[in-house]
This record gives structure tokens, sequence and C-alpha cells, in this order.
């Protein structure tokens, strides 16, 4: 995964700036500054309030909103794991469990390293393969503890 | 030079199609054999992936699942040249589980270079669109209306009345949406169309924009789909520079231009009017009908808003005519479904096929039962917000109408398999737990009722007055269901009162059951 920016607020009217001329640029602003930055700065709300004549408050609910958008920056790899029906009937929950349980950690947090972050995800599209996760972007099917381990593993020494 | 071709398409690779990819560039190499590796989509046969195919005399001949560890034995094998192995299952097209299917909107699909051109216009591409532009606006819609497309998002509304509300409808500005938000746990349709054959899409959406009046379109992709917002980016830049896309497409004078947006996570934004609210940069919170999006819908203009199947069945239709696509079908459900078999079963994938297939056909026949080998118990259809059936309702024809009168849904068309060991209480509650972490906040019933509901079911479970508690979660569903303005607090008490009706056995309190 590559490493988020930290925050620069010169950069980021950039950004803004450069999508502004869309329609609807609210949230292709928001991808780009998450993708920059690896989470919306709260300092990022007041420029594109700004920028788009909107209320912060228009803004803060939007961002608030979506469940992709982060406050605060995650760990330095982001596990997706799928709590989707297909993979609950392939054993996703009993696998969730075994890996948190592992980490010491629940959903949504970041290992005391600051390694990895897991966050639940619902339905990636790979229903067939199941149960399925994500691992920095990384698609990962048929699992089980021994695989995700193995994956974690491999990528927290990356 | 053989030509070997490998899957690229997300659950290939999610099951280790690149590193298969690799191993069978390397061992070619270090063989100083010539191969060209050719990344494919999916045949959609999942339960064979990592499926590699290789060009020969006899036609092209698949071996699967491959590992990377089974690479070294194909070469020995000779499966260059079509050589035996364990893994050969022969022409894809033979095998049963791709011959028994009718192959409509997927018949690109895993067999082309999804960003080829050449093999898109080689394999049947762009004679939609030519036609469309051959008859002009008012019979591309009649065309469309007379096939009897209902949409495959799930709602089944036909495509080509929308269609005519949106050109009937006087305004500056018209817009074409495809709803790219595929989030019901179970699909994965629109998913592997766009990463395997995107140009459809274009194709579709663009036929879409002349019948309508339309000169611009959005495709709103759900964020957990980064594979195929990918692919479908490249697509759009090739398309546009060959002249598809753009202000004067192939020369007719007709102009449309299409944009890919990215969703963040929010189930509700695949509901029309959320979608809509997304794309304008707002919180997805979902509008009161009317007015219907086809008359005040994306910016206020008139707007369809389909699914990517019901866009991509359109090049078909306008080839080969509406009396060729009605030609398939069941009652009212014309043309075919790409069901997309799913969960605990042991042949898993895409099976397009016209509407009318039982559900036990589905799930036994098809599916070949559960993967764990334990039998069947329990089947949702149409994503999370679709009813359980049991097996006593395996008879029900895979039908809008059919499905139904028995309260269920076809939905999209994803169907979860689970065998005996699941608890569907837990499956229930689960549902409630879904909505409330999804609901859009706007109706009482669905933000608040789902959170009560799970908690009405803890009490089930941990025997507080059970019998008054699940009378309790049967009128709190009718709440939901007819206090609702969309689908997901509308729908949520079919997986929930589904369980109770049929699987009434697992809302026994646990602690009774405990003690015995």
């Amino acid at each position: 995964m590559p490493e988020a920016s930290a925050w620069n607020a010169e950069r980021a009217a950039e950004i803004i700036a450069e999508h502004v001329g869309l329609e609807g640029p609210m949230l292709p602003i928001l991808h780009a500054l998450q993708e920059e930055f690896g989470h919306i700065h709260s300092a990022a709300v007041p420029l594109i309030a700004e920028a788009l004549n909107l209320s912060r408050a228009e803004v803060h609910g939007v961002v608030t909103f979506y469940h992709d958008f982060r406050r605060e920056p995650c760990g330095r790899h982001l596990l997706k794991l799928c709590r989707g029906e297909a993979c609950q009937s392939m054993g996703s929950e009993s696998l969730a469990e075994d890996v948190l349980g592992k980490l010491g950690v629940g959903w949504h947090g970041t290992t005391k390293d600051g390694e990895l972050t897991v966050e639940p995800v619902y339905c990636l599209g790979l229903c067939a393969t199941s149960p399925s996760a994500l691992l920095d972007g990384e698609p990962l099917g048929r699992l089980d503890a021994e695989k995700i381990s193995e994956a974690i593993e491999e990528a927290r020494a990356s | 030079m053989t030509r070997i071709f490998i899957p690229k398409d997300v659950a290939a690779l999610a099951v280790g199609a690149n590193k298969v990819a690799a191993r069978i560039a390397d061992e070619a190499k270090a063989r100083g054999v010539s191969a060209d590796i050719i990344r494919t989509g999916s045949r959609g046969m999942l339960f064979l992936e990592p499926l590699v195919e290789v060009e020969t005399a006899q036609g092209r001949i698949g071996y699967g699942p491959v590992s990377a560890g089974d690479v070294a034995s194909l070469f020995e094998a000779g499966f260059l040249t079509g050589g035996a192995h364990a893994l050969r299952i022969g022409r894809p097209e033979d095998h049963p589980y791709l011959a028994r299917q009718t192959r409509l909107t997927f018949a690109r699909c895993g067999i082309i270079d999804p960003l080829s051109l050449k093999d898109y216009a080689a394999y049947d591409g762009w004679r939609g669109l030519r036609q469309a532009i051959a008859v002009g606006p008012e019979a591309i819609v009649s065309e469309v209306t007379k096939s009897g497309l209902r949409g495959r998002g799930g709602a089944g509304f036909p495509t080509g009345i929308k269609w005519k509300t949106v050109a009937d409808t006087k305004a500056d500005q018209r817009y074409v949406v495809c709803n790219f938000d595929e989030g019901d746990s179970g699909t994965f349709a629109d998913r592997m169309i766009v990463e395997g054959d995107p140009f459809a899409l274009i194709e579709g959406m663009t036929i879409c924009g002349i019948g309508v009046g339309a000169t611009k379109g959005y495709v709103y992709c759900r964020s957990e789909y980064p594979h195929a917002a990918k692919t479908f980016t490249e697509a759009l830049q090739i398309a546009r520079d060959a002249g598809y896309l753009g202000p004067n497409i192939l020369g007719s004078g007709y102009a449309f231009e299409l944009e890919l947006r990215m969703g963040a996570g929010a189930y509700v934004c695949g509901e029309e009017t959320s979608l809509l609210e997304s794309l304008e940069g707002k919180r997805g919170i979902v509008r009161a009908k009317p007015p219907l999006p086809a008359h005040k819908g994306l910016f206020g203009k008139p707007t369809v808003v389909n699914n990517v199947l019901s866009l991509v069945a359109v090049p078909t239709i306008l080839d080969r005519g509406a009396d060729f696509y009605a030609g398939f079908g069941f009652g009212r459900s014309r043309g075919t479904m790409p069901i997309q078999i799913a969960g605990n079963v042991r042949y898993g994938g895409l099976f397009e096929t016209a509407f009318g297939l039982t559900l036990g056909e589905i799930v036994e026949d098809i599916g070949g039962g559960t993967r764990s080998g334990r039998p069947v118990r329990a089947v949702q259809c149409g994503g999370p917000l679709g009813a359980y059936f049991p097996r006593s309702l395996f008879d029900t024809p895979f039908d809008y109408e059919a499905f139904a009168a028995r309260d269920g849904l076809i939905g999209h068309g994803g169907i979860v398999v689970f065998d005996d060991t699941v608890d569907m209480a837990k499956m229930a509650r689960f549902a409630m737990e879904f909505c409330a972490i999804e609901s859009c906040g706007k109706c009482t019933p669905c933000r608040i009722g789902s959170i009560r509901g799970a908690e009405v079911i803890d009490r089930v479970l941990a025997g507080v007055r059970p019998a008054e508690n699940l009378a309790l979660l049967e009128d709190l569903c009718n709440t939901m269901k007819f206090g609702s303005l969309c689908a997901l607090g509308g729908f949520a008490p079919y997986p929930v009162m589904s369980a109770v009706q049929h699987f009434r056995e697992d809302f026994t309190p646990r602690v009774l059951a405990a003690a015995e």
C-alpha cells in the first residue's frame, strides 16, 4: 500500500482545485484527498466548504455518511474482511473472530504497533470463492485461518 | 506462438491467477517455448478458477483449477497442444456448466481480451450501436420496449417504459446513469461483465443516450470494486480515442460522453435516488418518489437509471431484434438472467439462462449441492434483503412473479446456499444488524426499527417472553415494510420473517435448549 503523505494544506487546495469543475465534485474530491493523505483531515473540511460554496456542516455530513472516509489514519496495512452472507455461509464469522482475536483488535481496530487495521466489508463480489478479503487492495479467496495468517505475515514483513 | 488465456477477473486473482500466469511465463521461458499470455475475463465457472486455456488445433482447451504448483506438470503433459492432464476439462464451451447456458449478455466474457477493440468487434461488438444509429431514437426505445426487458437491478421495472418517459420529458439536458453499485452479497454479475467485457456497457449506455436524447452518462461504481473500476477507466479511454464516445459518435452526429464515479462504501447508494444524491455530492439519503428520476433525476434533469445488466442486454436487442430476445423467458420475465450461484455451493459461478428453471434445479443440479458436502438447509435469493427459502420451496420457478407469490424476490439474481450448520436466528439477526449499519436514516422504521429488531431477536433467544417477542418482531417487520421509503427498510423484513416462518425451530430460546 502506498504511504500516505503528511497533511499539507497547499497540496489539499491543489487537489480540490483539480476537481472543482466536475459536476458533483464532492466525492471525487474526498476520494482524492483520502488517497493522498490516507484520511480526511479535519482541516480539509473548511477548504472544501469554501471551494464548493457549502457550509462546513454540509461537508462534515458527507464525510461522516460514507463508511469509506476515515477521519483518522489507518494502520500501514489495511485488511477488509468480508461479512456478507455468502462469506458467512463458508464460515467467515468464525474466521473473523479468530483473526481479530489473534491480532487483539476489534472491528475497525488497529494493532498496537500501528501495522494493520481490520475493517468489515459487506461483499467484495467474490461470493463463489468465499470466504473473501482484500488486503491492501489485493483480493484473497477460499480463505481459511492458515491462509489468512500467512497473507497477513507476508504483508507485515514487506 | 501459442496463445494462453488466463483470467484477470478479480475472483480468479483472489485464488492465485497472477501467480499462475507468472509461473507459466517463467516456465515457458526456461523451456524456450514462445507463448503469448492473454489476460481475459472469467468464463464464470468460478469453481474451476484459475482456469487456464490454450489455443490448439482442436480449439481452446481448458485446465483448472490450476495452482502455481501444477504448472510444471502441465508443461510435462504437453498442455500447450492440449495434452492429457488431471486438470484438463476439454473445450470450455462443451463443459456441461457452460453448454447448458444461454449466453447473450455474457457471450464474450472470458473469451476475449476485455480491452481489445479488435476482439470486441470480432465477436459482434458495436453491431447494436450501428443498428441504433441507423434506426434512430424512437425505434431504439420501441425495440427495447418490445423486447420485454425488465430492470435487472432487482425491481424488474420495464426498461423501455422508463426510457420512453425520459425521452418524452422536455429538458435541455438528460442523463443516463448506470447503477454499478452491486452491493448484494451473493451477486457479482455486474462486476464480472465490467471486468470481462467493458465495451458492452459503453455500447449499451451509448445506445440508451441516443434513444432518450441524453448526451452525458455516469457509471456509479462501488468502491469495493477497484479492479473493475481500473478496467473500465482504461476501456473508456480506448473507446473515446476510437470515436465510440464523444461529440460525433462514428460520424453519426450523435454526441455521448461517459464518466466513471466511485461510491464510498454505502450500501444504500444502490437505491437509485440515494445514488443520485451521492452523484450530486451529497449524503446518500433516499428521496421520496414522485418525482420519478425519469422526470427529475440527476441535478433535477430527466434521468435513466439502469443496472449494468439491463444496459449490457441492450446491444443484443438492437442487433438481433426484440423478438429474438423476447423469445427467451417465462411468463412476463423475458430474455435471459445471469444467475449467480454462491456461498456454500460446489459449483459456484455465473449461470446465464432463460427465466423459468426451478430453484431446486439451480441449487442441486447446476450448483451440485454444498461445497461442505453437508445437506442444503437454506437458500437466500436476491441479496441481503431477500428471503431465505427452505428445500420445501425448491419447486419455485426462477421468475419475478413466482418468487413474489412466495414472499421472496429474485432481486439481482444472486443465490446464496447454506448447509445444515447454519443458525437461522443468527442470520435473521444479521439482516437487522446490516440494515442498522447501512440505513441512510431517513425513515424511522428503518433507522430505529432495525436496531430494535436485533434486540427483540436477542430477547427471543434469551428466553424473555419468546412468544410475545416473536409477535412483536412480526409487528415491527410490518412497520418497516410499509413505513420505509426504499427497499432497505422495506425489504429487510424478508430475510427476517422468512427465517422465522420456515426455520421456526432455530428461534427456540437458547437458555432452554442448553438446559435440556
